[in-house]
């Protein structure tokens, strides 16, 4: 089964949460529900994206600091 | 040399105020805009507009060299940074002048000296101006700072010298607390600002938030009074005021003769404000920073005083001395200002950018609206959540709370939720009709009455 994670807000998308911190998952890394993706900053405040099921990351959809819609896909998950 | 062009370094509500402030003046606009705000207001009002870059503000509003460059292309002379973004930064200050065009702002110098809190604090006492009890400068020993926190009384602050804004601050209140958290405020330091220089201050409880604004030509400088900011959520102002009801005059000489030593003693150089805090048990003010630019808050000066404060700026970085003289400023009345920001405050201030529908803006005597909306404008996510400022003003206090309940009722924003229906409340509300608060009233009083906004 193949699921899509989407923004819940408009804003920007960050795979980090910091500059200097690795990233918080790789394309291929298993994740639990609940699991923090990514964050959207909308007006200068920070919102966690986390994973509605267990599975791994397929692919991200968007790049570190892409601007964002709300509602649009931002990684594939395979459950 | 007066300035003839002009680039607007920011966005928002501010860029239109600069755009307005220059216009009157007779200097041309021009208004640097990233992707995301080429249908802005301030790039529809300027005359001219250059596109710095993406969205991203680390990539656009705070690309110093990518903003130097287009100001340079388009010709300007000069550069208003408003406020945030580059406005306090002193390499911007210096990049600019080292290409040649005037800076709306203090030296580079300047900005450095009071960005450094520790610098500024110093400064102050220097000037004979009260700082809060604390340590007089950085500190770096855990057990002789525990010292000083012991006689200067808990609870007290470990503030980062390189913070500001609020950030950067923890509260101890034993030996025990202290030493935890001193280690822990030293590492969050030096990760966050790159700096992890620490110093301690006395937490004055229940203080209000009072501060002075000053115009400086390099040599001279006046005072305009003061602006009373209170009520603050997470250490943001939300209400601010003009003048203070809370200071007597006594109080008000000593506090604004206070502000004109310290710029003084640094030869400031355009628009700036002194914040004190301010215990209305004793009558005691206490310095706590300057901020080197214009102030969101800045139009209840302006009433109050009928002086253009960005006007004001842009002669004196086109170099002419202060046309004002301290006897020709007086006060009138009383100014009130809310921040409209597009925000839910029944949801924890969820930010809320969308689409606005058909905009209706307030009017009438005693009311001005400065914002960055239009019918149909799309609020782009990526910057703060300011739309823009009701501004008020009447004989006396209770005259604008009025006049803020009637303007509130004219302003809809379509679309979008913002934090009117918390003024509507507060204009209403009887301490803040009795002025009967103080910097942490706010934030007590949404605990019980947010979700009925």
């Amino acid at each position: 089964m193949s699921i899509e994670i989407f923004s819940p807000l408009p804003g920007t998308f960050y795979r980090k949460p910091a500059p200097d911190q690795p990233v918080y998952k790789e394309s291929g890394d298993a994740v639990a529900k609940g699991d923090v993706i990514g964050l959207v900053e909308v007006m200068k405040t920070f919102y966690e994206v986390k994973s509605e099921l267990d599975g791994h990351i397929d692919v991200f959809l968007v790049e570190n600091e892409d601007p964002v819609q709300a509602g649009q896909p931002l990684a594939k998950l395979k459950g | 040399m007066s300035i003839r062009k002009l680039l607007i370094a920011n966005r928002g509500e501010i860029a239109v105020r600069i755009i307005r402030a220059a216009r009157d003046l007779g200097i041309a606009t021009v208004q640097a805009h990233s992707d995301a705000d080429a249908d802005s207001l301030a790039v529809r009002l300027a005359d001219d507009a250059v596109n710095i870059g993406p969205p991203q503000a680390a990539k656009s509003y705070l690309n110093i060299k990518a903003i130097v460059e287009a100001a340079q292309e388009a010709g300007a002379d000069a550069v208003h940074p408003g406020y945030g973004f580059l406005a306090e930064s002193s390499h911007f200050a210096d990049a600019v002048e080292a290409a040649g065009m005037a800076f709306v702002g203090p030296r580079g110098e300047t900005i450095r000296m009071m960005g450094d809190k520790v610098a500024a604090r110093t400064a102050a006492m220097n000037a004979g101006v009260p700082t809060v009890p604390g340590s007089d400068g950085r500190i770096d020993d855990v057990g002789e700072t525990e010292k000083l926190a012991a006689e200067i009384g808990y609870p007290v602050m470990i503030k980062a010298a390189a913070g500001g804004g609020g950030r950067g601050i923890r509260i101890a209140h034993d030996a025990k607390e202290f030493a935890h958290f001193f280690q822990l405020a030293q590492t969050e330091a030096s990760s966050a600002f790159g700096d992890g220089g620490l110093y301690v201050e006395k937490v004055i409880e229940d203080a209000r938030h009072i501060e002075v604004q000053v115009l400086g030509d390099g040599t001279d400088v006046v005072h305009c009074f003061e602006r009373e900011c209170s009520l603050q959520r997470r250490r943001q102002k939300v209400w601010e005021e003009a003048p203070s009801m809370a200071v007597s005059p006594e109080a008000r000489a000593m506090l604004c003769a206070s502000a004109v030593a310290l710029a003084k003693s640094v030869n400031y150089r355009g628009a700036g404000t002194l914040e004190y805090l301010y215990d209305d048990t004793t009558g005691d003010f206490y310095f706590i920073e300057m901020n080197t630019r214009i102030q969101v808050e800045h139009p209840v000066t302006e009433w109050i005083t009928g002086i253009d404060l960005v006007a004001e700026m842009l002669r004196i970085a086109g170099g002419e001395p202060l046309r004002l003289k301290q006897d020709d400023i007086v006060s009138r009345g009383h100014a009130i200002e809310v921040r409209i920001n597009a925000e839910d405050p029944a949801n924890d201030f969820l930010p809320f950018p969308g689409v606005v529908g058909t905009l209706s803006v307030p009017g009438g005597p005693g009311v001005r609206f400065d914002t960055m909306l239009y019918s149909g404008y799309a609020i782009p996510p990526f910057y703060d959540s300011l739309l823009g400022k009701l501004i008020v003003w009447g004989d006396t206090r209770e005259h604008a709370i009025d006049r803020l309940k009637g303007a509130l009722s004219e302003l809809d924003v379509p679309g979008v939720k913002t934090t009117v229906p918390l003024y509507t409340a507060l204009a209403g509300d009887a301490d803040v009709r009795a002025n009967a608060v103080h910097t942490r009233w706010l934030e007590h009083w949404l605990e019980s009455n947010a979700k009925q906004l």
